[in-house]
């Protein structure tokens, strides 16, 4: 243990100790990279963090060299990817990880959000640290959204219009903020220049706010698969060899599957739709959003029907940022003091429930809400589905993690994150080990 | 504890696997509409070590130029692509020299006409979309540079549409006006009259041109069209995967060798 609590500063050669006396950054990476401790016991849903600062990093470099080669003009964008993908030097690659980088940074981040959901890594004292990794996701969403139009594909043209319109459910401004967003009366130019324009900043925005997730993480030090905090040193591992090598493992399983997408199945994720040029004369038959909104177009599509002197436009874009918004007030809806949900065992079953129903919206979201759900089957419609998974939606949040905190009757938490690690030499050992098995 | 993280990582990966197909899967249903779906075809271009089949797609160029290339644009490629099929300079020359483009402004400012080089992007049937809309009956043929990823089937669909066409369409089926009836189509109609013909054109390799024949050579072409960069992208996969789970090994044996230490 002792060698890794030397700060390099103290101990490097001269040039380090030169510039760590004047700016102390090689003391900063050991301190909160070297020694940091963490808890011994993370499992590898852990892992993400790491690979969501890969995939920030990967993104911002791939779409800075697509940014040298594409042309943020309606006539032209299109043209200019084909191009990319056929006359510069792997610019098929570049762009093949750039569009399914979006699709992995996704998977990975909604993993880490559920990591957080389950292991109750929102609660006191993360809350500020769960905030900003909300803003971080809508950031993502902003970008992800910005980025899809840049191809200028019909559903570049129609995605953008669908979404932007959103805003003009707004009482009274609606209409004036939307012109105000596309920068004329139809998406048109200036509204491709501005998305570009704002897709090339905010990513860099984005890991201004990793900077402060991370900051704020290693104050309060990271939570854990048992949800109890580090009582002592025989609690934590040095985050350096122990999770640098773990985070190297699973980054490049994660970086295998990636490469097996890019190179075996680039357009798999993609709808095929946006291989059409934008023609703002025809309206395609179907507009989808990327498989990552699915969820959040569903619940737009599933409030048809007013409430009071709200109207069913209004109600589902509401409904639809009420759903993301939502997590930023997830501390304080849960109310429950055990994190874990290995210790809670009413709310483990909800969390998978919230699960299926996230990929219930999902399905929901891929399908016209007036289509049959089952070929035969008479009246069940997506919109049905749409209405109950909304609900439920709304309801886990809203209903059941706040009676749960008062209702569930948590299992005991072990006393200490080494014991049942280092089996403790205690009788508790098994008896610790067993209830959670069936956990 | 261990068993239960396997668990969760095994219910958790097969919910998203099956997650994932299921969104694809319906995603695909959308786009194909009332349209009857195309059977899958046996491409050599299909799964991770799938070819181009080169004789095939040079048979799929002579297809385009002699029967295609009328209506539908091909704006993304240049003639110098054609390297890429095999065929030498002096062969893209000619393919090139067979058609005009303007070129200019001269030094007295006007422009002129000359033979299209190598350097040169395959020459567009129309000046713009009216004038193809006015030649066909209002319609407008696509443009076939990356048709064949434009849609869910791809390959499939093409091949599908071009065998597809019925001299008469089934009862209660009312044809609108110019139309013709392909059951691949969404709504059945589909301006375009059926392209291909048995021995509609004479192959220089001496393949008997049916149909089919022709049907399963353009697709080809459209597919290389498509995604010139397939071959070096698969040939390329295989050496990042396989040099990345050979590095995964690796870090997995010193993620090992160092958690050995604590215990």
């Amino acid at each position: 243990m002792s060698a890794h609590t030397q700060p390099s500063g103290s101990s490097g050669n001269g040039l380090v100790k030169w510039i760590d006396s004047r700016l102390p950054v090689f003391t900063y990476l050991q301190k909160e990279y070297g020694e940091f401790p963490a808890p011994r016991n993370f499992n590898y849903w852990w892992n993400f963090g790491a690979i969501l600062t890969f995939m920030l990093v990967l993104m911002i470099f791939t779409g800075i060299f697509l940014a040298m080669q594409y042309t943020p003009h309606v006539d032209l964008a299109f043209d200019s990817v084909e191009r990319i993908m056929r006359d510069v030097n792997y610019g098929w690659l570049l762009r093949y990880m750039h569009a399914n980088g979006a699709t992995f940074f996704f998977i990975a981040v909604y993993i880490h959000i559920f990591r957080g959901l389950y292991y109750g890594s929102y609660k006191n004292p993360r809350e500020l640290l769960w905030i900003f990794g909300v803003v971080i996701l809508v950031l993502m969403m902003a970008t992800a959204f910005m980025g899809y139009v840049l191809p200028w594909g019909q559903l570049s043209l129609w995605g953008a219009t669908v979404i932007t319109n959103l805003f003009s459910a707004i009482p009274l401004v609606g209409d004036a903020v939307v012109t105000w967003l596309w920068g004329g009366f139809v998406v048109d130019n200036p509204t491709l220049n501005r998305f570009f324009s704002l897709h090339f900043l905010l990513p860099f925005v984005i890991f201004g706010v990793v900077v402060l997730h991370v900051i704020a993480l290693h104050v309060t030090g990271s939570n854990n698969p048992l949800g109890i905090d580090p009582k002592g040193p025989q609690d934590t591992i040095p985050f350096h060899p122990y999770y640098t090598a773990k985070d190297s493992f699973g980054l490049a399983i994660w970086v295998t599957l990636f490469a097996a997408v890019v190179f075996f199945a680039p357009n798999f994720f993609g709808e095929p739709e946006n291989y059409l040029k934008a023609n703002p004369l025809v309206t395609p038959a179907e507009i989808v959003p990327e498989w990552y909104f699915l969820p959040f177009f569903a619940i737009l599509r599933s409030v048809d029907f007013n409430v009071w002197f709200i109207d069913a436009k209004l109600g589902g874009v509401i409904a639809m940022f009420g759903s993301i918004l939502l997590l930023f007030v997830v501390p304080w809806l849960d109310r429950s003091k055990v994190r874990s949900a290995r210790f809670r065992p009413i709310y483990k079953w909800f969390f998978w429930i919230l699960i299926l129903d996230c990929f219930l919206l999902g399905f929901v979201g891929a399908h016209s809400p007036a289509d049959q759900v089952f070929d035969g089957v008479e009246g069940l419609l997506f919109i049905d589905l749409g209405h109950v998974g909304t609900a439920w939606y709304f309801i886990h949040f809203l209903v059941l993690l706040p009676v749960l905190g008062m209702v569930e009757k948590p299992k005991p938490l072990p006393t200490s994150i080494a014991e049942p690690v280092l089996g403790g030499g205690q009788a508790a050992t098994g008896a610790a080990a067993k209830p959670m098995e069936k956990a | 504890m261990m068993d239960i993280g396997n668990k969760i990582t095994r219910v958790t990966a097969t919910a998203i696997v099956a997650g994932l197909t299921l969104i694809a899967g319906t995603a695909g249903a959308i786009a194909a509409g009332d349209a009857e779906s195309p059977e899958s075809q046996n491409w050599a271009f299909n799964g991770v070590f799938g070819k181009f089949d080169k004789a095939s797609i040079q048979r799929g160029l002579q297809v385009y130029i002699e029967n295609c290339s009328a209506c539908h644009s091909l704006e993304q490629l240049a003639y110098r692509n054609l390297f890429d099929l095999g065929f030498n300079i002096d062969e893209v020359k000619e393919i090139a020299a067979q058609y005009e483009v303007t070129d200019g402004p001269d030094e007295f400012g006007d422009m002129f006409e000359r033979p299209a080089i190598p350097s040169d992007r395959f020459v567009l049937p129309f000046p713009n979309e009216n004038a193809a809309r006015a030649s066909n009956n209002g319609a407008f043929p696509p443009d076939f540079s990356v048709l064949a990823k434009a849609h869910p089937s791809g390959p499939d669909f093409i091949y599908a549409i071009l065998t597809g066409f019925k001299d008469e369409p089934p009862e209660g089926v009312e044809l609108a006006e110019g139309m013709n009836y392909n059951p691949f189509f969404a709504g059945g109609q589909i301006a375009m009259a059926p392209p291909l013909f048995e021995d509609g054109i004479e192959y220089t390799d001496g393949t008997a041109a049916t149909v089919q024949q022709q049907a399963w050579d353009v697709t080809n072409f459209l597919q290389w069209a498509a995604e010139p960069e397939m071959e070096d992208r698969k040939r390329i996969g295989w050496k990042v995967v396989l040099f990345l789970l050979v590095l995964s090994g690796l870090l997995y044996a010193a993620k090992r060798q160092t958690w050995a230490r604590l215990h």
